[in-house]
């Protein structure tokens, strides 16, 4: 159990070469769970690296329960770590495996047997204390690399992307017995993936991660429906948000967006009016789910009629694509819906939960309050064409 | 195989393939063949019957003339060999360890010109390293012989590990760490456990090439010490009285049997090795 607070974390592999981690600032309460989400590349294994020690920071500061442990070795910081590849010892069997770091430590033989006993028993790897790591399945793997964490009961856990080697069902399986793991033992935990979903549904806070900056922190809610750039809505959510790019219209002193799908338009009123805006390449984000079919009776909420293209069910959900502004977006519909490929759909946003970006620097335009409040000043996410 | 040959496509071609191995086997066992009846054969029975030919009475004198010769110096053999595989082998491995895991600014260069040592022949290092001996005070001993075989060993050995270990994750060590585990007991623990097969590897090469070395032991030790290839030699090529073919063949069984050996039983160890230390992810 402890805190876990970043203060300007800085880390580079050399003068000359781009910054790995910029500025990372954040700060995790005693038992929370962080999720360091983004793609290959952004740094959040990096990061992982030197809060475990395995790697120097180039400058701040990393504090555990507010002592600075930035200087210390690995083996010091009393940070337990589950890789990518288990990096299981292959030449010993589950028990030693899970001992290793105990007897290392010098802990007395009896108090080793009842700790390996008490991890395999939580982790239900009972039957395979006396088995080599070959001898074992993914899964299996899996569970024993868990358990050599646990056995040291550290104030902080990490996980590198435990359950990306392992099959899609499998990792289902996993992530909720992650999950129960960590109500159970409330331990502070930090996990690094690149799965969106698994940043979701595990996750206290989230951190998503691109080019060495944190993009935003927050709760997995305040990431979901308060993106605070392009990239961060981009990446979060699957399907993903619909972006239309387009420029928005001045009339009677309001801001509209006009939506054209080819036979109909449709005048998007918008929530915010800050004055020049009309002048500037805007993107408009909406999450499929956001896009529904208008009912019969209508409610007052703008609707468009579109040209269903493609229909993907994907059982719990039918997708759903038309054409807009020539953009293609995608609608999340109730898998009973009757649609068939060239069906006209009346569709229906709520222009209160349409998310409105800049096209230029990505960032989110006519926030109130600024939910990026721990992202440093030039956070400028350039927003990829996908 | 109940199948009669035809069925099972006999032909010229098969014919030929079959014909040229065995020739290959005959280019190799003839020598060896020539060697063993002739190390049983008695002086008389070399001069009067043909290479090939059974001996008319086996004897065991040359055997016994032979290790009365050169046996003191296969013990110099055992006493030059032994010291030198084991510790060119284990400072090999450190090597290896150190290059692929804890990689250090220029160890890529170091490496680098530690694999020129791979390249460099005999020949050359011939004076600097009696030079260099001379200068450590250990010139014309067997202790010098065995440091001059470690330091040119070191080049292969070290490239062999460094090898191997490349392909071993580096997350096994960081997990080593995260444990707690400092530089030697990862090596020894983790490292060393799952070394077996190459440490093989490493044994039969390194063995091979000291035990059959002539020129540093010629060169470098002196006297009662030499190696026993040295010693052969000095049998063979003596010009004096009588020739003693079977001596002569006996000794040089004895010379070649201890490598033999080492590829039989370390061969099986070897493949054993291969086997037991898939690990897969």
């Amino acid at each position: 159990m402890a805190t876990l607070e970043l203060r300007n974390v800085n880390k580079t592999y050399g003068s000359g070469l781009p910054d790995t981690l910029k500025n990372i600032e954040l700060k995790i309460d005693s038992g929370e769970f962080l999720i360091l989400v983004g793609p290959s590349g952004c740094g959040k294994s990096t990061l992982m690296n030197c809060i475990a020690g395995l790697e120097q920071i180039s400058g701040g500061a990393i504090l555990v329960d507010d002592a600075d442990i930035s200087g210390m070795s690995p083996k010091d910081r009393d940070i337990a770590m589950v890789f990518q590849s288990y990096a299981l010892y292959p030449t010993m069997n589950v028990r030693e495996n899970i001992a290793f770091g105990l007897k290392i430590r010098k802990m007395p033989a009896a108090a080793i047997e009842e700790e390996v006993a008490r991890v395999s028993r939580l982790l239900q790897i009972e039957h395979l204390l006396n088995r080599k790591p070959g001898q074992l399945s993914g899964g299996q793997q899996q569970r024993v690399a868990m358990g050599r964490a646990l056995a040291r009961r550290p104030k902080i856990y990490l996980f590198d992307e435990p359950l990306s080697n392992l099959d899609a069902k499998l990792r289902v399986e996993m992530r909720t017995e992650i999950k129960l793991m960590h109500q159970r033992l409330k331990t502070t935990t930090v996990y690094v993936t690149h799965d969106q979903i698994e940043a979701m549904t595990l996750g206290d806070k989230v951190a998503v991660m691109k080019d060495g900056l944190i993009q935003q922190f927050g709760t997995p809610q305040q990431i979901y429906n308060d993106p605070a750039n392009l990239f961060v809505a981009s990446f979060i959510g699957s399907p993903p948000m619909n972006f239309i790019p387009l420029r928005l219209q001045r009339k009677d002193s309001r801001l509209l967006a006009l939506l054209d799908s080819g036979q109909a338009r449709c005048e998007l009123p918008m929530g915010i009016d800050d004055a020049g805006l009309e002048e500037r390449e805007v993107i408009l984000g909406i999450r499929p789910e956001q896009v529904c079919l208008a009912p019969e009776q209508p409610n007052g909420l703008p609707s468009i009629r579109a040209e269903v293209q493609v229909i993907e069910p994907t059982g719990p959900d039918t997708l759903v694509f038309v054409n807009l502004n020539g953009s293609k977006v995608c609608c999340r519909l109730a898998p009973d819906c009757p649609v068939q490929v060239g069906d006209n759909l009346n569709l229906q946003f709520d222009p209160a939960r349409v998310l409105l970006f800049d096209a230029v620097s990505g960032e989110r335009l006519g926030v109130v309050g600024n939910p990026q409040a721990h992202a440093p000043k030039d956070n400028v996410a350039q927003f990829k064409g996908r | 195989m109940t199948k009669p040959l035809a069925s099972r496509g006999f032909s010229l071609g098969r014919l030929a393939i079959y014909g040229t191995l065995l020739l290959a086997c005959a280019v190799y066992l003839i020598p060896l063949i020539v060697m063993l009846l002739t190390s049983f054969k008695s002086p008389e029975d070399i001069r009067t019957g043909n290479l090939l030919s059974w001996p008319e009475v086996i004897t065991g004198i040359g055997w016994i003339k032979a290790w009365d010769t050169v046996g003191g110096y296969f013990w110099n053999s055992v006493k030059i060999t032994v010291p030198a595989v084991v510790v060119s082998t284990l400072l090999g491995a450190l090597n290896g360890y150190v290059l692929s895991m804890w990689r250090f600014r220029g160890s890529q260069l170091f490496f680098g010109l530690l694999l020129f040592g791979c390249f460099l022949p005999f020949q050359t290092v011939l004076l600097p390293a009696s030079f260099t001996l001379g200068k450590l005070g250990l010139a014309s001993t067997t202790t010098g012989l065995v440091l001059v075989h470690i330091v040119y060993g070191l080049a292969f050995t070290t490239l062999f590990f460094r090898n191997y270990y490349t392909s071993v994750p580096d997350a096994l060590v960081r997990a080593a760490r995260l444990d707690g585990a400092g530089f030697f007991t990862i090596f020894g623990r983790i490292l060393l456990p799952m070394s077996v097969p190459i440490i093989m590897v490493c044994l039969i090469w390194q063995f091979t090439q000291i035990w059959n070395d002539f020129l540093f032991g010629v060169v470098f030790a002196s006297g009662d010490a030499q190696p026993i290839t040295v010693a052969l030699n000095n049998l063979v090529n003596t010009s004096t009285g009588v020739k003693e073919y079977n001596v002569d063949m006996a000794a040089a069984m004895i010379a070649g049997l201890p490598t033999l050996l080492v590829y039989v039983m370390a061969g099986k160890y070897f493949l054993r090795g291969l086997t037991a230390g898939a690990v897969k992810g």
